[in-house]
């Protein structure tokens, strides 16, 4: 409980007009405002899950909704001698405005951390930015007018649906299966935009890792993605975000490399392997793309923060930054681990989810009966909270899924998070039962979970034919 | 100088937008010239209050135990005045099952209802009642939470096969669920103050057809129309019908009554009461108040002054 630290004056003391709180708000200027609303914000979504999100953030609550790295495993004393060195050696230049498009020395970073990707840049052709989000910002700022139609994944990442909606895009959606967003669908989508005469002005994807579902896109199927925007002229924002956080498996090359950025924008951000607090992310693409969300980022905030843009070039330089990946690398990869095995353990057949590779998700879908966002307002009486699938699409998809994250808590709150999560589930899948005089299944699995979990049945996002087919094993079970 | 605790937040889903309406409050009970402290109600909530002493508390909590009797039990238990209704009525309010009996009692028009707690489905076969109740209640039928606010949990079940889910759904919030027989028409809202009804208030939502969460806390998603544009007879029927409700469940201090004005029919349905109702930049209570010539800061120093 908190006692709000509100007014100091003497008791029956007149206010000064200075120390006067917010101005009263009557619903006449409540007209005022709205209008005064651009058209824009009409369309600018926030919703109830925004409110119950909200809860999810008490301490008393596991939450396997955010989408936080565990920062906790950075070695204080590392912070404290690298703010150090930035303090001592430049502290007028990090106390100072710097140039739109970014510090030198952090390009130079930046063109490392691709490197590693096998990814070959020019730091000079490097747009620096407030955090991977302000590119998704700015490149809707630069080729979106009203209307104008973006493809993205579906699901797709929930924290672009916003920027999309306040540009006013008509946002299509394309099915991802395990081997990432269904190409052929695309294709019949583009097709059809021809017929109709539309062309979208560009392609959003996270190939690797994808947030929210972890499916990583085939090598085939960047081929030919790559294949099909080079045919079109189209442009192809690709969101990378976790492509160094892989935890088995071989790595893939990044869809700007394979078609050599003619029409590919590329999205990184320090984030993931470093920190979200550093709020520092980047672009890479086209010249003429970047040039203008050069000149969008001027009016948005002239320049992202010399101080941590300095930070993290001072930590590059201390030449750990690899060390510190590889050892998030084994944190996540054993969370992963925990929660798949803790999934298998606590749901049952008629619930499918993903097996990702890497990254920090991992997408489960329920029975299509079950609402994700009305289960979360049961699962957060029993502590635990999630994100509902609704919050990955903008065509009212998804209500059936969830999507977990498995980087922000230990493993011993996954694996009880996951059980209460098991619990619900359960609870919901009886009742329907009950409620239909069907009696679905709801026993654990009667084999132990096998210890490699079979990719074959996990890796899959939702398949009818399985899913049939696991519901007809359940019944005659 | 009265000192005035205003309980807000809490744990309820409905706990964002208790703490808007808890930060107006404030803010106008600040500019009134109260002694004010904002309370985020948690374990400490009867230390607290104890320490504190106010001579009022103004309950701007919305939902689960607040807006159902608990914090006012607590705080007729600690001997403390608090604003809006006492226990029962709040007993009466929150649960809309409760609400529909007495108002079915007492002759005042709501719509055919079923409800039912987990229960009755799981022990007793209730299951095999829903054709006969589909049947009597006609598609659409809305399907809802008995104890929950902010239309959380409403869904509409088209046809039989929407039912189970939608019943699933509904006991994600709490033990019993009511089924309805959906009203089509225009949403009004009559408040309370006192004994007085206030001018109706027409919620026109934009865009979407039904005026659910989102249209009813986003600024612009809603269009309000106070007074509602109505005949003098439906106005007056309606605040009568709103003046019979809150006799019936025995309000004090201030309560809105959601109406329908079937489309069908034309004529005025009581679907729920609310014992706090919201006091948020678009919510319908201040609204009403300053159709009535009352602005925000009178309003609340009425809530307050009629606290017991």
């Amino acid at each position: 409980m908190t006692i709000d630290d509100r007014d100091a004056r003497a008791p029956g003391e007149p206010r000064l007009m200075t120390a006067a709180p917010g101005p009263r708000q009557t619903s006449r200027d409540l007209e005022r405002y709205t209008a005064l609303f651009a058209a824009r914000t009409k369309v600018m979504r926030s919703s109830a899950m925004r409110d119950l999100m909200a809860l999810t953030e008490r301490r008393d609550i596991i939450s396997l909704a955010g989408g936080l790295p565990d920062t906790s495993s950075f070695p204080a004393e590392s912070f404290a001698a690298i703010m150090g060195t930035v303090a001592v050696e430049s502290t007028a230049r990090s106390l100072q405005y710097g140039p739109t498009e970014g510090l030198s020395v952090l390009k130079r970073c930046i063109a490392e951390v691709m490197e590693e990707e096998g990814t070959t840049i020019d730091p000079d052709d490097v747009l620096v930015t407030t955090g991977g989000q302000q590119v998704i910002d700015l490149v809707c700022k630069t080729l979106i007018d009203p209307g104008d139609v973006i493809i993205a994944e579906a699901p797709t990442y929930p924290g672009a649906v916003p920027t999309f909606c306040s540009y006013q895009a008509e946002v299509i959606q394309i099915s991802l299966d395990e081997d990432g967003m269904r190409i052929d669908e695309l294709e019949q989508t583009l097709e059809r935009l021809d017929r109709e005469g539309r062309r979208p002005k560009f392609i959003y994807t996270v190939p690797t890792f994808q947030n929210p579902a972890g499916t990583t896109m085939s090598l085939a199927r960047r081929h030919r993605l790559v294949e099909v925007v080079r045919e079109r002229e189209l442009l192809l924002l690709e969101d990378n975000p976790y492509g160094l956080l892989r935890y088995e498996g071989d790595s893939l090359p990044t869809l700007y490399s394979l078609e050599g950025g003619d029409f590919v924008i590329y999205l990184g951000t320090f984030s993931k392997i470093l920190s979200p607090g550093v709020r520092l992310g980047w672009s890479v693409g086209p010249r003429p793309v970047l040039e203008k969300m050069n000149i969008g980022k001027q009016a948005s905030d002239l320049c992202s923060s010399s101080l941590t843009q300095l930070f993290v070039a001072a930590y590059f330089e201390s030449g750990r930054w690899q060390d510190y990946v590889g050892s998030l690398k084994e944190i996540y990869r054993r969370r992963r681990d925990v929660m798949l095995d803790s999934l298998a353990e606590c749901l049952g057949a008629e619930c499918s989810w993903t097996h990702p590779q890497g990254g920090l998700f991992i997408w489960v879908t329920l029975p299509d009966y079950i609402d994700t966002t009305d289960l979360l307002a049961l699962a957060l009486d029993e502590h635990v909270a999630f994100v509902p699938g609704r919050a990955a699409f903008l065509d009212g998809r998804g209500a059936s899924s969830m999507r977990l994250n498995f980087s922000g808590v230990g493993e011993a709150d996954i694996r009880e998070g996951v059980r209460r999560i098991g619990e619900v589930v359960r609870e919901q899948v009886q009742l329907y039962g009950t409620l239909t005089g069907t009696h679905p299944t709801v026993d654990v699995p009667a084999e132990p979970a096998p210890a490699e979990p079979d990719a074959a049945l996990a890796d899959v996002l939702h398949l009818p034919a399985l899913e049939r087919r696991r519901r007809a094993d359940a019944r005659e079970g | 100088m009265t000192r005035v605790a205003v309980l807000k937040g809490g744990r309820s889903l409905e706990r964002q937008v208790s703490l808007k309406s808890g930060a107006r409050v404030q803010d106008a009970l600040d500019r009134l010239g109260y002694e004010v402290v904002g309370i985020d109600v948690g374990h400490d909530l009867v230390t607290r209050l104890r320490t504190l002493e106010p001579d009022v508390a103004f309950v701007a909590l919305h939902g689960r135990d607040g807006e159902d009797g608990t914090v006012q039990e607590l705080l007729e238990a600690l001997g403390i005045a608090y604003t809006g209704s006492g226990v029962s009525a709040c007993i009466r309010c929150s649960d809309k099952v409760i609400a529909k009996h007495h108002m079915r009692d007492a002759g005042i028009p709501t719509p055919d209802f079923f409800a039912f707690n987990e229960t009755a489905f799981k022990e007793l076969g209730a299951a095999d009642a829903l054709p006969a109740i589909e049947e009597r209640l006609s598609f659409p039928i809305v399907v809802k939470p008995a104890d929950q606010g902010s239309a959380l949990g409403i869904k509409f079940a088209a046809s039989a096969k929407d039912v189970p889910g939608a019943l699933v759904a509904a006991f994600s919030y709490g033990d019993k669920v009511l089924l309805e027989r959906r009203i089509d028409g225009r949403d009004l809202a009559v408040s309370v103050l006192d004994g007085e009804p206030l001018p109706v208030v027409e919620a026109v939502p934009l865009g979407d057809d039904f005026y659910d969460f989102e249209a009813r806390y986003e600024i612009g998603r809603t269009e309000f129309v106070c007074p509602a544009d109505l005949p003098a007879a439906l106005t007056a029927r309606a605040q009568e019908l709103a003046r019979e409700v809150w006799d019936a469940l025995g309000c004090r201090g201030f309560a809105r009554i959601d109406l329908m004005l079937c489309d069908e029919t034309g004529e005025l349905t009581v679907l729920e009461a609310n014992a706090i109702p919201g006091m948020t930049e678009t919510s319908l209570l201040p609204q009403a108040a300053e159709a009535a010539g009352m602005d925000f800061d009178a309003l609340i120093e009425r809530i307050v002054a009629l606290a017991t």
